[in-house]
């Protein structure tokens, strides 16, 4: 059987479901090439004066605080030393990786001239907040590629990378965090430049603060409901006790966003507040239905502790930082009486991405070992191929506590 | 950064709105010189009688009109739209590859090789001006540059050499004194006010009117140099990223302390033990 039939049948015995991920995902594929032979104005409601759409707005303005679960959980557990959190971190890391990649994919469709885009690491211009997110965009995409390595050689059963990867697991995890409060916070500075263009309810110096700690919120959220999600769909382990620890970390974390939200608004902002009806809608949806109503949900233990409530609180976290980014990129900045809408194609092609998100975590979660993960369980010592120590486990214990002595020395 | 620098010295226009007949022999020669496309256009498709509707790829400079009345009789008021060459350019700030740069003549220029089509100068531009090229598949930016190709070999710009009556070219000092000198001349004919002078932290365009600007559809711009609304909270990154380095290391180091302590005296008490048990 030739390798072509073997991934055919084995796609044939795929669920309905990741049938109609690969689809989609597929059409979103023939999409962007319609857009690279027919270019952006025809194929997308860009204008002159809306030059950022959905693409910006979500492939990348909300889709890197939706990948923020990788760097929240890896400084929660590892800095934090909430260690029985552990199991969680994978799948996070494993999504996060997956987000940047395709935050990345959304740029490159959105630039007009993507072969140009290794640029922004030669001509250097450190007063742009974009300069600053490429780069620390593309540091982070190699760092939760460094640590999705991990699972992959596990699979395989390369010991000596995972020994390596094992001794810079503490210097990842920090830099991880440190990069990620870099760019998560500098896409709030992308809009402080819009300053009498967007809208005051959003307008505020403290916007890079906000979009940090609100992402912490996203990030947080999205690991809570996919590993709901990952235990009702895909059979995985359940972690719902883990879960209520992390349902108990997020309400403080809502309300020190709320409470920086609140003020900056009253206390930093000029302009009129409350002149336009929509916005006002879309502002009261933003807060009240994405930020207070889960911080009270949360604040209960009935609700952390009841799987469904939980996941509900989750996903209305994660529907309020949607909202506010798209509020901050795309509503807020639409002068009164002009107004923008996606077309087919960027619709296709940002359903798409969100697809294959989805698909490619199913895929990855079926073919390496992302649930199963239990870090003492993992055999870090060096395959013995030449018979020369012959004692198994003392040395080998030894030397995996030498190792973790030096790192978390260095750290 | 704008404080430091001396932009007296600047070439700027000067253009005096009621000395415009609306003649568009500026637009003309502009898509002279700058060897851009006509576009098909259509009365009243835009705003008013101006055409073509909007700036775009093809046109980097627009003569807008506007009716109003005066003393029972409707009147045409102009208005000339174009790059207004910024002191500190938001454009120059946030562009990642720095394509656009303020030189030292006073024109804002843009290196099409650099630009990788991000946009992000027209979201920041608060005047709108920097267009795209929508019908192409690999687009790149276009913008009024202040000719400044002509410039550099002692000319003036296209549009400045064509305008018969409203366009003054010439050091930043001079024209802002001009300026003055001609509002307080004839105070009955001008509004009191500069537009250019202060907006965005100082432009190298000045615009003289008699009529409010915003009637006119000029925009209300800050007086605060754009780049440092954003330069408040980018200055702080170096700051930012060593801090929460720092303390999440320190913090690690003391959290895996006891978890450290108690491995060390595992592996010496297993240094002694293990021997014996293979054996």
């Amino acid at each position: 059987m030739t390798a072509a039939k073997i991934i055919i049948r084995e796609i044939k015995g795929y669920h309905d479901f990741v049938k109609f991920l690969i689809f989609l995902v597929v059409l979103a594929a023939i999409a962007s090439t319609v857009r690279f032979i027919f270019g952006l104005g025809v194929t997308t409601n860009l204008n002159d004066t809306f030059p950022w759409g959905l693409w910006i707005s979500f492939d990348v303005v909300t889709a890197v605080p939706l990948a923020a679960g990788a760097f929240t959980l890896g400084a929660i557990v590892h800095c934090f030393h909430i260690k029985k959190l552990e199991p969680l971190v994978r799948p996070a890391i494993v999504t996060g990786f997956l987000g940047y990649s395709l935050v990345c994919v959304g740029l490159l469709l959105d630039l007009g001239q993507p072969q140009r885009g290794w640029h922004t690491m030669v001509y250097w211009n450190p007063h742009s907040p974009m300069f600053e997110v490429s780069m620390c965009i593309a540091a982070y995409t190699t760092v939760l590629f460094l640590e999705f390595l991990s699972p992959v050689c596990e699979k395989f059963g390369y010991h000596v990378p995972l020994r390596l990867l094992r001794t810079i697991e503490m210097p990842l995890v920090v830099a991880a965090a440190s990069i990620s409060t870099l760019h998560q916070s500098s896409l709030g500075t992308f809009f402080l430049i819009a300053v009498d263009k967007l809208h005051s309810l959003w307008y505020t110096p403290l916007l890079p603060l906000l979009f940090w700690i609100s992402a912490m919120c996203a990030g947080i959220s999205i690991i809570i409901v996919e590993a709901t999600m990952s235990h009702k769909w895909m059979g995985q382990p359940d972690e719902s006790e883990l879960l209520e620890t992390l349902a108990k970390i997020l309400p403080y974390v809502l309300t020190l966003y709320l409470t920086v939200r609140l003020f900056s608004l009253f206390a930093m902002t000029e302009g009129p507040l409350f002149d336009r009806p929509g916005l006002i809608a879309l502002f009261a949806v933003e807060i009240l239905a994405g930020v207070v109503l889960p911080l009270v949900m949360l604040m209960n233990y009935s609700v952390r502790e009841h799987n469904r409530l939980r996941s509900t609180a989750a996903w209305l976290v994660i529907f309020g930082v949607v909202v506010n980014r798209f509020n901050v990129s795309m509503f807020g900045m639409m002068e009164k009486g002009t107004m923008y809408y996606p077309s087919f194609i960027e619709s296709v092609v940002t359903i798409g991405i969100i697809a294959a998100h989805v698909l490619f975590f199913v895929l990855i979660a079926k073919y390496f070992p992302i649930f199963e993960h239990h870090p003492e369980t993992v055999d870090y010592s060096l395959p013995d191929t030449f018979h020369k120590t012959g004692k198994a486990a003392a040395p080998n214990v030894a030397a995996t506590a030498a190792v973790q002595t030096k790192l978390t020395g260095e750290a | 950064m704008s404080e430091m620098k001396d932009f007296s010295k600047d070439n700027t226009f000067l253009i005096d709105m009621t000395k415009c007949t609306g003649c568009r022999g500026c637009q003309v020669s502009c898509k002279q010189w700058n060897q851009l496309d006509a576009e098909k256009t259509t009365f009243f498709t835009g705003e008013g009688y101006q055409n073509p509707p909007l700036m775009s790829e093809h046109t980097f400079t627009r003569i807008k009109f506007r009716d109003y009345e005066k003393n029972g009789q409707n009147e045409f008021a102009f208005y000339k739209e174009m790059c207004m060459h910024c002191n500190d350019p938001a454009c120059a700030s946030v562009c990642p590859v720095g394509a656009f740069v303020k030189t030292k003549e006073g024109p804002v220029t843009y290196d099409a090789k650099r630009c990788i089509g991000c946009r992000f100068c027209m979201v920041a531009c608060p005047f709108g001006v920097p267009k795209y090229e929508w019908s192409k598949a690999f687009p790149l930016v276009r913008k009024c540059t202040g000719c400044y190709s002509r410039i550099k070999e002692g000319h003036k710009p296209a549009c400045a050499t064509t305008c018969p009556s409203a366009i003054t070219y010439g050091r930043r000092d001079d024209m802002i004194k001009e300026a003055n000198r001609r509002i307080e001349s004839r105070p009955e004919k001008y509004l009191k006010k500069l537009y250019g002078a202060e907006e965005a932290g100082g432009t190298s365009v000045i615009y003289l009117t008699a009529l409010p600007f915003d009637e006119l559809g000029f925009k209300h711009v800050t007086k605060r140099a754009l780049p440092s609304y954003t330069w408040q909270a980018l200055r702080l990154v170096p700051g930012i990223f060593l801090t929460v380095g720092g303390s999440l290391s320190l913090l690690s180091w003391f959290t895996h302390r006891k978890e450290r302590l108690k491995k060390e005296a595992e592996q010496r008490d297993g240094s002694d033990t293990t021997p014996k048990e293979e054996s």
